[in-house]
């Protein structure tokens, strides 16, 4: 039988606020266990939240973002149960009136394929702290620093069908986020986490299949295994005779299987109802145009610019736009450089390829932006080839100083001089007597291949630094006036 | 000294005719000795009562007093005071120590008013006689052997017994005005919002609200322009401009409009009680006051929805009492689970559990709609009453509770005939309106006098009229200067 599979995801997004949701306490990640946790986060006796404008901003951009309606009156709920690192015993949540409704994104596959995957809302909520199970000896740690964290959890439609389309859905919010500047989206210390829900039934079968929710995969890596192999579990499960469960599964990396943490039947009832310590959150037309205004230039906007504005091809301009920090550097490049070809170039490919090769992102490259446009002025003001520029731009890298910098130090600078191309030319052919005379007995259409040997040479004994559109011009007019 | 309002020991401050130090001790002694009775005060706070007096003395030295500055008052042990204990009345809290001070300590603070200590309580202020807290059942200082209404117990008869002249106390459902009338004090419930919730323990968010106890409705305007106004640390605290709520207690009432809700005046109201507020009601048409009958339709309907909607706010705002990070914990817990019955299931009593059961079942899946939902609903009804009645009356006024001072233990089997206790008085929580109830009375129980309060409503933000109003009453009568017998003697 051929199956399908529905796939429906949850993101945590932390918010980058500067203080938590509900309380004056800090955001910042790495304190010391329990530095960052006022009274409030401890859910002292007494104590009350007061709710973070921020981080109202925040969510309304996002909801803006993906073209969703805004909660105009937006309540928050208490989310009931008991856990050590979940200090009131409830979580405050948003589930009657989340503050983003319905809205949308377009997701793009690798076989060029696009595919509207449906938003069904977006609400803020906190985080809750952290348990530490193996620092203390037949005791655990709760650590309260997260503890009332903002969190903008996006819920999806299940309108994804693949591993494929989940990762590319999630790689677009994360790409959404981190351009709105409303969250760091470092996954490795979960500020950007994800709840895989997956089923599978025979393809052409409307109704759902019974569905299990993977919880807080923090890599696209792991996103794209786990929902594989919780589909072939499940397939498997069936084709068997057995029954999916719906059931919490944790995803464990190490082993990459899911496993099951609780059942539907040991599901907590969370008693959600609105919280009488906060106000709803009431905005006006006038406060959404406010947010709106402060939006930067998105992905699929900055994508289509860039094929308009640079003449860059579809695939091109969608790696570049992807993150708002690449397009950003990609755009600096441009302006220094003058050649958004180029530009790109050079970024996807040499810079790229150092940058992998040396696990870092392109906000920590040894090379700025603007020390890369020069680079590339240098190679389209001819004063450098493209292959010496590769030397240069492995001197940049380790330290050794700018374009110009490097070029002076080492001497790189191209030969233009006709007269100096000339007499190097002259002596190569002086010396390669037998290539010269293949060249004159071949078929007028073959001597163009056969001028690859010269050049070389002459780059060669300019140790790569004549300038090749010469050398190439005026070594064919020399060799053609032989064969005259 | 100990019958001196606070108007008049703020008087004598001024004048020098004592200093806060030497009421301060005074008053301390006074309840070292005679507290035994009504076990009105879980904590004294000598020491601190102590420093603050001297600091107050100096403040009033250098011409940088307020008007409340070295005035001694005691607080209900529900407001958390930074390094005392702050227990809510439960074994839960028995050991909490706050690390920091409710608003309205720090309100009291600042004006320099001395604490005395804080006041007994129902735990968590879950009931209407103090018969719920973990130190025991407070004694009504009118005849010992009743109780003192509740949950601001403590504080009621603390006023009462001239063990403070004044003290802060909390009403979720009726819990100021209740034990006000009970004990023959002034009580009033503010405008939900007006006095701010940060610090103060929450039992129902939505509805309690902080307010003072006093002997008179003066004093209650002065500690009220302490207590009130907006805190940014309490989200639900109101954004209106605090007015002076001494400034307007000497207005005639000629052409007030009192409303009578007939449903105030149920036939089966205790008849003693109800000629106690028709002649109080005369005593005001005798100042010029012009009553009128009103409906409020929906009263019968207050107690169900109020035992829905107060008991699902405290589930959940009781959840954080789990053992794990303050507050008491179980011996050698087995697991996280055990941690948490045994924790909860030692640390809290009957009545708690009862109400935080009640809650989880109200908010349980499958009963939301028809429990808790339909109760909000109800809410806006009750609301609604109100509103249609107070355009056509300034204030409305009734009986504050049904009977008098009933005993020790005579209601502890049958929580519903407890809960009737509050029938007056929890509809204004529900509605968020202000009350408040004065002495007008007493009436005759097996030979003893017990007090009978009368209940003043006024609209949103009305406490200024509240508080003329008793005043007013106050001026023309002394009912509010009657001293229970059996502590007349001693403070003389």
């Amino acid at each position: 039988m051929e199956w399908e599979a529905v796939i429906g995801l949850e993101i945590h997004a932390q918010l980058a606020t500067k203080s938590k949701i509900f309380s004056g306490a800090g955001t910042a990640f790495g304190a010391d266990p329990n530095t960052q946790a006022c009274a409030v986060d401890l859910a002292l006796p007494g104590t009350l939240p007061v709710f973070n404008g921020e981080a109202l901003q925040m969510a309304v951009k996002f909801g803006l973002a993906i073209d969703a309606e805004i909660g105009r009156r937006s309540v928050f709920d208490r989310k009931n149960y008991f856990y050590p690192d979940l200090p009131k015993g409830y979580q405050t949540s948003q589930l009657f009136y989340p503050i983003v409704g319905p809205g949308h994104i377009d997701i793009e596959l690798a076989d060029g394929r696009h595919k509207r995957i449906g938003v069904t809302r977006a609400h803020l909520e906190e985080d809750a702290g952290k348990s530490v199970h193996d620092l203390f000896p037949n005791m655990s740690g709760i650590d309260l620093n997260r503890a009332g964290t903002p969190l903008l959890e996006i819920v999806s439609e299940p309108d994804m069908r693949s591993a494929e389309e989940a990762v590319a859905y999630v790689k677009k919010i994360h790409a959404i986020v981190t351009t709105l500047g409303i969250c760091d989206g470092d996954m490795s210390q979960g500020s950007f986490r994800c709840d895989c829900n997956v089923s599978v039934r025979p393809k052409g079968q409307e109704e759902f299949g019974t569905r299990t929710e993977s919880k807080n995969i923090n890599s696209f890596r792991f996103i794209e295994k786990a929902i594989k192999g919780e589909i072939a579990r499940q397939i498997d499960l069936i084709e068997d005779g057995g029954r999916v469960e719906q059931a919490t599964r944790l995803y464990d990396a190490d082993k990459d299987e899911t496993r099951s943490m609780r059942s539907k039947e040991e599901a907590n009832d969370y008693r959600y109802f609105p919280c009488p310590d906060l106000l709803p959150i009431v905005i006006d037309e006038d406060y959404i145009e406010a947010v709106r205004k402060t939006l930067p230039e998105l992905p699929d906007a900055r994508h289509a610019r860039f094929m308009e504005q640079y003449g860059l091809s579809d695939y091109d301009a969608g790696v570049l736009s992807a993150y708002r920090d690449l397009a950003d550097y990609f755009e600096t490049v441009v302006k220094a450089a003058d050649d958004p070809k180029l530009a790109a170039n050079w970024v996807m490919g040499e810079l790229s390829k150092f940058l992998n090769s040396n696990n870092l992102g392109i906000s920590n490259s040894p090379i700025s932006a603007g020390d890369l446009g020069g680079l590339l002025h240098r190679i389209k003001d001819d004063t450098i080839s493209g292959k010496i520029a590769k030397q240069v731009f492995e001197a940049m890298w380790n330290g050794e100083g700018s374009a110009d910098e490097v070029i002076e130090a080492k001497g790189l600078k191209q030969v233009t001089d006709s007269g100096a191309i000339e007499g190097m030319i002259d002596e190569v052919i002086a010396k390669a007597t037998p290539q010269v005379e293949q060249y004159k007995a071949a078929e007028p259409d073959k001597r163009g291949k056969m001028l690859g040997f010269f050049m070389g040479q002459v780059m060669k004994a300019s140790q790569g630094k004549a300038n090749p559109g010469q050398v190439n011009q005026i070594l064919k007019k020399k060799l053609d006036a032989l064969c005259d | 000294m100990f019958d001196k309002t606070l108007a008049e020991l703020a008087k004598g401050l001024d004048t020098g005719e004592y200093s806060s130090v030497e009421l301060t001790e005074a008053y301390l002694a006074r309840i070292n000795k005679e507290d035994g009775a009504f076990n009105s005060f879980i904590t004294i706070t000598d020491e601190q009562a102590l420093n603050q007096a001297k600091a107050a003395d100096e403040r009033r030295a250098t011409g940088d007093a307020t008007a409340f500055t070295g005035l001694p008052i005691a607080h209900k042990d529900i407001f958390c005071t930074q390094g005392v204990r702050t227990s809510c009345g439960s074994k839960m809290l028995d050991n909490f120590i706050s690390p920091y001070n409710a608003t309205v300590i720090e309100k009291f603070n600042q004006a320099g008013a001395v604490s005395l200590g804080k006041t007994n309580m129902d735990e968590f202020a879950m009931g209407s006689s103090n018969e719920s807290s973990f130190y025991g059942p407070v004694k009504n200082p009118w005849d010992t052997d009743r109780v003192p209404g509740g949950s601001s117990g403590g504080s009621a008869a603390a006023v009462a017994a001239r063990l403070a002249p004044a003290a802060t106390g909390t009403d979720t459902g009726g819990s100021i005005r209740q034990p006000a009338a009970l004990c023959g004090i002034t009580g009033i419930k503010p405008t939900y919002g007006r006095v701010s919730r940060f610090g103060m323990i929450a039992f129902a968010s939505s509805l309690d609200q902080g307010g003072p106890m006093t002997r008179t409705a003066e004093d209650a305007a002065m500690m009220l322009n302490v207590m009130a106004g907006f805190d940014k640390h309490d989200s639900t605290s109101l954004q209106t401009d605090t007015p002076d709520f001494s400034a307007d207690l000497n207005q005639p009432l000629k052409g007030l409009k009192i409303g009578l809700p007939k449903e105030y005046f149920p036939e089966n109201l205790n008849p003693a009680i109800a000629a106690r507020v028709q002649a109080a009601i005369k005593e005001y048409e005798a100042l010029g006051a012009i009553t009128k009958e009103v409906s409020l339709p929906n009263t019968s309907l207050a107690v169900p929805s109020y035992y829905i909607i107060a008991p699902a706010e405290a589930s959940s705002n009781l959840s954080r009492f789990d053992g794990v990070r303050y507050g008491y914990r179980c011996q050698n817990p087995k697991d996280l689970e055990d941690l948490y019955k045994r924790s909860r299931g030692e640390g809290f009593g009957a009545e708690v559990k009862r109400r935080i059961m009640v809650g989880t079942y109200a908010l349980s899946e499958g009963f939301y709609d028809a429990y808790y939902k339909k109760a909000q609903q109800i809410r806006r009804l009750i609301k609604q009453d109100f509103v249609n009645a107070l355009e056509e009356v300034d204030v409305i006024m009734g009986p504050t509770t049904p009977e008098p001072a009933f005993r020790i233990g005579e209601k502890t089997s049958d929580p519903i005939d407890m809960y009737m206790e509050d029938i007056f008085t929890l509809s204004l929580n529900l509605a968020g309106l202000p009350g408040m109830s004065i002495p007008c009375g007493q009436v005759t129980a097996e030979d003893k006098s017990l007090p009978v309060g009368l209940q003043i409503i006024g609209n949103y933000f009305a406490e200024q009229k509240l508080l003329n109003v008793a005043h007013m009453f106050q001026q023309a009568t002394d009912w509010h200067l009657s001293v229970p017998p059996s502590v007349v003697a001693e403070s003389k």
